[in-house]
């Protein structure tokens, strides 16, 4: 096992309402739903169905005539209902009426010792056409990856360090063998080599630790040590020419299950989590999800907001809105809608806040208190003023105000030279968090990247 | 406070578009966000969260730390006061005096430079930032006592607008706001803030004796053999230039600036909320400090024989230190660069004082000067990182 990698800079935000480690089961919801949107570097969806029609698990809802090998599938059988366009026909959602049992789209099916003899065009075409390729994700940019790239490495962390975040370690007991298969057909597509990074504060983990043909890592520290962002610049950082993949461990899974059982079984456990839900824990769903029965009964009071997500990069969704993609946690918060009498001045304890100013007094508390936090933004929107809070929160060498400064002004050299490549919007969450001066920022970096990518 | 709250929102919709007073929105939004933090949530995407810090707290810190600074010096306005007429008096008549002395400096200050905020957001139609919440408090606390209060608003209004308003509003300026307001009188109105103006007689008979010189300008008059520290005990008032009354800040000089004791106590409530960079600060005394070593090496004036300690709490050097260097939007914005700023202005300022018998206080033009360069040194030190990135590629 190599070194440990140790950050220092970070911030963990530990909010009330973590989810007990107990599976529920619900009653399946009725209506499922692909979001285009959760898919960055989309430009021009293509849908292949219309509404009535019956797809199965597995089938082809749409593609990007960009990249149109890769299909993006349907997560259940059942029937289209809707076509959700939104403004200038933007494809918004396709919502599908499930069956009682789900049928699957049936896939050539390879046992352990035959995934060796795999070629990569052979699991690249499995991958495109089953609606799995898009848990690959390419840095820089964040965006779905080109199968006809070839990354330096690919790069895997296994653990979230978000607030309220599931236990990868639990939302993945005894799938051990697909994700193996995962690893090997993953190391197909590259020369270099296949990295997972484990958390070096948490117990012993047995999922990953035992995974074979991968180069295993250990960080430790506050989040963000748990972003793949991070912990590609400590390994082997993105270099102006480079191009890499990363995926998460669910993502690993999915790739190892869809060729050892040939089905695309979108399953997954989540997490339901936040100061607002009665009862947080696990329950196991499937991708695409509607949030209604899920949630039904199990909030505390009507002023909430429901996050598909975590709170520091997740999605607002509405009751009857449906799990993104690429999340394995709903997190429900009370809504801020409140004025504050001198809200500004007042002396809290109950405010978290990375700052010690006039009054804040969260840094007295124990690391152990467990904050209950609204959407409020606690202030206005301002200049730039204060310096030096950024880099506290940003464990890489990178200097964050500059890079900001720089996309605003639509700089592209500059962008380029302070490192934009290496972050996507996860990455400066936290800096978006302790703003002083409350700028979306996460917005700016995906409209730098954005600009840079289509220049 | 619902009461307050529905008087707000009565109210508020004459100040909306198409209200009666739409012109006047972002004062009325100044003043209501003043009163309330607003009800504001977070977007849908990103954050869905927010740290409980904002500007308003952050610059409340810097003007909470600026009170025993301006309180002793409202004291000591009083006592130098009644010690340059030569009577006995209590210490709350010395605070009245000071009070009597300072408020109309300070209302003058915040009056015209608030108004000028106001106006020009309403013109730019953009909310009203809270820098000059500071910016207002620090004007005061660097004049004379005895300073015209219509320099006070001609000072604060030049300094707004040319300083700050001109380069984009708060966070945008390159110059700190307070020192061009002082720089501003320096060199407009020489004979107010130069020379005997640091007693506030107020008509009074003067004692036999008596004599307004700062320690700086003493020790930049000493010639010949006369040591300084001799020429400062022979002060017309007891042992009023000492070391210890020098930095408890017994000694005539600018309203708040006189007490390194006081400085001190603000620095001390900046680093620990974290809102003043304590790597300025440090740097500034450590250049200082050096600078008055390495003169005492050289030692070809009295001025350059001084120990160096005393340069520490001659003049307005840790006001400027604390206050002053550390703000950051005129700072180096880089870690790195903080330290070397720092220690620039701490050498420019004895440099300066040592050399430039016209205008013995350093500080101001060293910060100013330091201002206009702190882009520089960012500049390097970015470019640094750029050069790590880019070799990285090359690898």
């Amino acid at each position: 096992m190599t070194e440990t990698i140790k950050i220092k800079r970070g911030f963990n935000i530990n909010l009330a309402g973590k989810a007990e480690k107990q599976i529920s089961e619900i009653n399946p919801s009725e209506t499922y739903a692909i979001k285009p949107t959760d898919f960055l570097g989309i430009k021009r969806p293509k849908v292949l169905v219309q509404e009535g029609e019956n797809v199965k698990a597995g089938s082809p809802l749409f593609y990007c005539k960009m990249m149109d090998k890769v299909k993006y599938t349907s997560p259940v059988s059942g029937e289209v209902v809707g076509i959700v366009r939104g403004e200038k026909r933007k494809l918004l959602e396709i919502r599908i009426l499930a069956d009682k049992t789900i049928g699957f789209e049936s896939f050539k099916k390879y046992s352990v010792s035959e995934i060796n003899n795999i070629s990569k065009k052979q699991a690249a075409d499995l991958l495109c056409q089953s609606g799995v390729w898009p848990h690959i994700i390419q840095r820089p940019y964040g965006i779905v990856a080109n199968p006809d790239e070839d990354p330096r490495d690919i790069f895997i962390s296994a653990f979230d360090s978000n607030p309220l975040a599931p236990d990868y370690d639990f939302i993945l007991q005894n799938q051990e063998p697909y994700l193996q298969a995962g690893i090997d057909i993953l190391k197909k597509f590259t020369s270099g080599d296949v990295h997972i990074t484990l958390n070096a504060d948490s117990e012993f983990s047995k999922i990953f630790s035992h995974l074979k043909d991968v180069k295993l890592h250990k960080i430790s520290g506050p989040h963000p040590s748990g972003n793949v962002g991070v912990q590609i610049h400590h390994i082997n950082p993105i270099r102006k020419t480079d191009l890499v993949w990363t995926t998460t461990p669910y993502g690993m899974m999915q790739i190892g299950k869809l060729f050892l059982e040939g089905k695309y079984d979108a399953s997954k456990i989540i997490a339901l989590a936040g100061s607002e839900v009665k009862e947080p824990r696990y329950y196991k769903v499937i991708s695409g999800v509607q949030v209604k029965k899920l949630l039904q009964n199990k909030i505390k009071s009507d002023n909430h907001r429901i996050i598909s997500g975590n709170v520091l990069t997740g999605e607002k969704i509405k009751m009857d809105g449906y799990l993104g993609f690429y999340d394995h946690l709903l997190t429900v918060i009370p809504e801020g809608n409140q004025n504050e009498l001198f809200g500004w001045f007042k002396p809290t304890f109950e405010w978290l806040s990375f700052h010690k100013a006039l009054g804040l007094f969260s840094f007295l508390n124990s690391g152990k208190k467990e904050y209950t936090l609204t959407t409020n933004t606690r202030g206005d929107k301002r200049a730039f003023v204060q310096t030096g809070v950024f880099e506290q929160v940003m464990p890489m060498d990178i200097y964050p105000t500059y890079l900001f400064k720089s996309i605003m002004a639509e700089d592209y050299d500059e962008m380029e030279a302070l490192g934009i490549y290496e972050v996507i919007e996860e990455d400066v969450a936290l800096c978006e968090f302790v703003d002083v001066s409350k700028h979306n920022l996460q917005q700016l970096v995906r409209k730098g990247l954005d600009l840079l990518q289509s220049s | 406070m619902k009461f307050l709250e529905d008087l707000v929102n009565k109210v508020k919709p004459q100040f909306e578009k198409g209200g009666k007073y739409e012109k006047f929105y972002y004062v009325f939004e100044g003043f209501e966000t003043f009163l309330f933090q607003g009800g504001n949530t977070t977007n849908g995407k990103g954050v869905h969260i927010r740290d409980a810090i904002d500007l308003k707290r952050l610059m409340m810190t810097v003007v909470v730390s600026m009170v025993p600074a301006l309180l002793f010096g409202m004291w000591n306005v009083g006592h130098q006061h009644y010690l340059a007429i030569g009577e006995e008096a209590g210490i709350w008549l010395k605070f009245l005096v000071g009070l009597k002395v300072t408020l109309p400096i300070i209302i003058v200050s915040y009056v015209v430079g608030l108004g000028i905020e106001f106006f020009i957001a309403s013109i730019k139609k953009h909310p009203i930032n809270e820098g000059f919440l500071v910016s207002g408090m620090l004007i005061p606390l660097v004049m004379p006592p005895t300073i015209p209060l219509w320099q006070v608003a001609l000072a604060t209004a030049f300094a707004v607008i040319i300083a700050k308003e001109v380069f984009g509003g708060t966070g945008m300026n390159i110059l700190n706001v307070a020192l061009t307001a002082r720089a501003f009188l320096y060199f407009a109105y020489p004979m107010q803030i130069s020379g005997e103006v640091w007693t506030y007689l107020g008509g009074g008979a003067i004692v036999d004796g008596y004599s307004g010189a700062t320690p700086l300008a003493i020790a930049a008059a000493s010639e010949g053999s006369t040591q300084v520290i001799t020429a400062l005990s022979e002060s017309w008032y007891g042992d009023m230039y000492g070391f210890s009354s020098m930095f408890f800040g017994f000694m005539p000089g600018s309203i708040g600036e006189t007490s390194t004791l006081m400085a001190l106590i603000g620095a001390v409530l900046l680093i620990l909320t974290g809102v003043g960079s304590w790597k300025i600060i440090v740097s500034v005394f450590a250049g200082a400090y050096a600078m008055g070593w390495i003169f005492n090496l050289w030692g070809a004036t009295p001025f350059m024989e001084l120990p160096p300690h005393y340069h520490l709490v001659m003049g307005g050097l840790a006001f400027g230190a604390v206050f002053m260097a550390t703000d950051p939007v005129t700072a180096t914005q880089t870690e790195k660069g903080k330290w070397i700023y720092g220690i620039l202005i701490g050498m420019l300022t004895i440099l300066i004082r040592v050399f430039n018998p016209a205008y013995p206080e350093g500080i101001m033009l060293a910060i100013l000067l330091m201002n206009v360069f702190a882009p520089l040194i960012d500049f390097y030190i970015v470019k640094a990182n750029k050069k790590r990135r880019l070799q990285r590629a090359t690898v």
